[in-house]
């Protein structure tokens, strides 16, 4: 015993071979979960399995997804946005003054993306430079965002929008296969590859696991939330394009409670809501998840107050579930 | 001082045998057998050593005796009766009470509420007696000579006096074992001696002590017995008195082993580094000094004489508000950790595991983390590199671990050092600042940790060490500078470099007459 201790032995690069881990891993009981309601809904309801019903499903989640990516690497880096919801409501409220004095859609676009990134750089400013906790800023700017759209729309709406900015929200790029999940799914990789193929995505664990380390070890932390208030800031600009064109009006109330169901989907998608874990195959999952549950329960006329209720059942389901397994088992 | 020890007898403990007893415990963790089969006896009245390695088991018996963790095999005893500890209340309600290296005490809550938590004397309602808990807590302090108000919150208190509100909570619930786990390692000269004094009393007053202890001076200077862990097993226990250092040595190692320092061929050789009147508004002031290349310049001092300040000043953690920074002679400006390791000047924290490792983080992904521009390519991730570059610095040190892929936060304290001696080494370095490297790690590893330094001062690198054992200041420095109280006292090199001019200085008394 002690011998071997003395002389020296070399390391193997891995305990566990990638394939062992991911039979072990949360993304994979979540898509079994996921497979379980398919089929749950599917023998529940004869209107279920029709490629044009499941094509509307996909709406269910496919905007909220788009931010719950930038939100997922926010959260693993420590920090959250709650402002989302507001900033589709101001992005969306930005987009529908120009509309209403004759911008056409390119612009249109433009401006919802540029009211995301500003939206998203006032959060980042204020939690970075001031170092003030983003929790307690983005409930600020929640109010703030969703507050101008408000003294700008009233009661009144914005609807004269150009009819090809109606495609991001109801165009289909091929048979059942809208341009949203064309564009969720391009997202999906794109953020799978950000956060799990780069030196950047590297530096979020870092930061997220131990901030002070991090930064001991020469990572620009606040560069990096800064990027990251960006992204969250961003990709509430693309929601927002994607559902005014979906809905094809603007009202102050546009995406409303928003900002809990993305964190939901990430939290669900097994992302730690301390920071430092998780994945984007979750979220993806989790993204299918709920919109399958809320679809499901629609299909069967359960009433949209009983589906948040299964819904947040379901997420402290999910999070008080291992922990009674590990105690179970212990 | 009066001396109202009330002499505490606990009754049914018979004369000569043992107040705790741990036979044959053993304890698995995935992979390793943290405890295999060890036992432990603890007398009243008398102080035990506990001494062994890092990973020898001790912290994972301390655990186990303060219920943090269930063995999985053995028997605990309590004045000859087993007892199961299945929690941390059990333990306390046993009578056994800890006081950590870091204590665990709550910096929002005063010294009273600290001493009495979870066991605060009740009024009417149940509610909390605040007169009552008070007096009780003035008593307490006043038997152990500690100076301090019930009412001070704890966060305004030092380290040393947060050792003795501990010692005053072991106290309020008449612990008839105390175990310290490394108590004296934050702690200064003065205060160790009125540790020591605190301790006799404990003695005195017929409690059992079982002390941990990295520092043999300390150990025969206040243990009455020892026992020796080694690998998680038990491999001796006896009386002080029949012991010398080099019998504990070899116990603890299974070897004799050489306490020589490494020989050093003393060349420096051109000036790389030249900080020129530094200075912060609180920590540090008028700070000058070179350093060569091939050069190990230590700095010396007492805790608090700004020794870190200063290091973390020139590795762009903390602004100073004047003074010059040149590197190779060019004037460099270094604002950030970032801009620093770009200049080549990294630093290895004292506080391994908030500073030094990213815990959480694997073996692997902690060494690469700065090195990530080498090991990637455009910007995207290649494992196979990271792997390589991981791989050749850690079986450089000497790293023992399962797999790289392991988390960091799984090593022993001298196994993260050499992570984050690895991560620096990746970087290529012009400059390392080591802040106390082998401060709580075992003596195998230190040997290690100093003849890693004396190879990398051979190859031309300019090295740091900030440390406050006078031996390792001596053994490893070409040339020391001696801080106190934020300034430069003395800068020592050849015939003037002695402990006592060290000691001297740092204390600022005068050279003798």
């Amino acid at each position: 015993m002690s011998d071997t201790s003395v002389t020296p032995r070399s390391i193997p690069d891995r305990l566990q071979s990638p394939a062992a881990r991911l039979l072990a891993s949360w993304e994979l009981l979540l898509l079994v979960v996921a497979v379980a309601i398919f089929i749950a809904n599917s023998l529940a309801s004869p209107y279920f399995l029709n490629a044009w019903n499941l094509s509307d499903a996909t709406f269910n989640f496919t905007e909220k997804a788009m931010i719950a990516f930038a939100m997922a690497l926010l959260i693993i880096s420590g920090e959250i946005d709650l402002s989302v919801a507001s900033i589709i409501a101001l992005a969306s409220t930005a987009m529908g003054a120009a509309a209403s004095v004759g911008f056409g859609t390119p612009t249109l676009v433009l401006i919802g993306l540029a009211t995301g990134l500003a939206c998203g750089a006032f959060n980042g400013v204020l939690v970075t430079r001031m170092g003030l906790p983003s929790i307690v800023v983005t409930i600020g700017t929640m109010s703030l965002f969703r507050g101008i759209s408000f003294i700008v729309l009233g009661d009144g709406a914005y609807r004269d929008y150009p009819s090809d900015f109606s495609y991001f929200g109801q165009g289909y790029v091929f048979w059942v296969i809208s341009f949203e999940f064309v564009l969720f799914a391009a997202l999906a990789v794109a953020y799978y590859v950000l956060l799990h193929r780069t030196n950047f995505g590297r530096t979020v664990y870092a930061i997220g696991n131990n901030v002070t380390a991090a930064q001991f070890s020469g990572i620009r932390v606040e560069r990096v939330k800064f990027i990251l208030f960006l992204l969250t800031g961003l990709m509430s600009g693309v929601a927002a394009i994607c559902l005014t064109s979906r809905l094809g009006s603007t009202r102050p109330s546009i995406g409303t409670g928003w900002e809990l169901e993305v964190v939901t989907m990430v939290v669900l998608g097994g992302v730690s809501i301390l920071g430092g874990a998780g994945s984007i195959p979750g979220v993806v999952i989790a993204a299918f998840v709920m919109g399958l549950v809320t679809f499901g329960l629609g299909l069967l006329n359960v009433p949209g107050i009983v589906m948040s209720i299964f819904i947040g059942l379901m997420l402290i389901g999910v999070i008080a579930l291992p922990r009674v397994w590990k105690a179970w088992r212990a | 001082m009066q001396m109202s020890v009330e002499s505490r007898q606990f009754d049914d403990v018979q004369a000569g045998a043992p107040v705790l007893e741990l036979r044959d415990i053993t304890k698995t963790f995935p992979g390793v057998k943290a405890l295999d089969g060890v036992s432990l006896e603890l007398y009243p009245g008398q102080v035990t050593a506990l001494i062994g390695e890092n990973g020898a088991g001790k912290s994972t018996l301390v655990k186990t005796l303060t219920g943090i963790y269930q063995p999985d095999g053995g028997a605990i005893h309590v004045a000859g009766e087993p007892v199961v500890f299945a929690t941390a209340q059990d333990a306390a309600a046993a009578g056994i009470t800890a006081i950590h290296q870091e204590t665990v005490l709550f910096d929002e809550l005063t010294v009273a509420e600290n001493i009495f938590i979870g066991h605060a004397p009740r009024g009417r309602f149940g509610l909390i007696d605040w007169t009552a808990m008070r007096s009780r807590a003035r008593e307490i302090l006043a038997r152990i000579d500690a100076e301090l108000d019930p009412d001070t919150p704890l966060r305004e208190l030092g380290i040393a006096s947060k050792h003795l509100v501990a010692i005053a909570r072991a106290l309020s619930v008449d612990a008839r074992v105390v175990v310290m786990d490394e108590p004296t390692a934050a702690l200064s000269h003065k205060e160790i001696e009125e540790l020591y004094d605190l301790v006799d009393r404990l003695k005195a007053e017929g409690r059992a002590i079982l002390f941990i202890s990295h520092k043999f001076d300390e150990i025969f200077r206040i243990a009455d017995r020892y026992t020796v862990f080694r690998d998680g097993t038990h491999v001796g226990a006896g009386l002080m008195a029949d012991v010398t250092e080099a019998d504990l040595v070899r116990m603890m190692v299974g070897r004799d082993v050489n306490q020589i320092f490494p020989e050093r061929r003393k060349a420096p050789g051109d000036e790389v580094l030249k900080v020129v009147g530094y200075a912060h508004p609180t920590e540090f002031e008028d700070i000058n000094f070179t350093l060569r290349r091939g050069e190990i310049l230590g700095f010396y001092g007492l805790v608090g004489a700004g020794r870190s300040e200063v290091m973390q000043a020139l590795f762009g953690i903390t602004k100073p508000s004047k003074g010059v920074t040149r590197i190779d002679g060019q004037i460099t400006v270094i604002r950030s950790p970032a801009r620093a390791v770009e200049a080549g000047i990294v630093y290895v924290p004292e506080d391994r595991g908030k500073q030094g490792a990213v815990i959480g983080l694997p073996i692997f992904q902690n060494v690469t983390l700065p090195s990530l521009g080498r090991t990637s390519r455009n910007g995207f991730l290649r494992l196979s590199e990271e792997f390589a570059l991981a791989r050749h610095y850690t079986d450089r040190l000497d790293l023992r671990a399962a797999a790289l892929d392991q988390d960091v936060g799984n090593l022993s304290g001298g196994n993260q050092q050499k992570v984050v001696i690895a991560k620096w080494l990746a970087t290529k370095p012009r400059v390392i600042i080591l802040d106390e490297p082998t401060k709580g790690i075992d003596i195998g590893s230190k040997a290690a940790v100093h003849a890693f330094m004396a190879e990398l001062a051979a190859e031309g690198l300019a090295v740091i060490m900030v440390s406050s054992e006078i031996p390792e200041v001596l053994g490893m420095s070409d040339r020391v500078i001696v801080m106190r109280e934020g300034r430069i006292a003395a800068e020592l090199e050849g015939d003037a470099l002695t402990p006592e001019t060290l000691v001297r200085h740092a204390a600022g008394i005068g050279a003798p007459a």
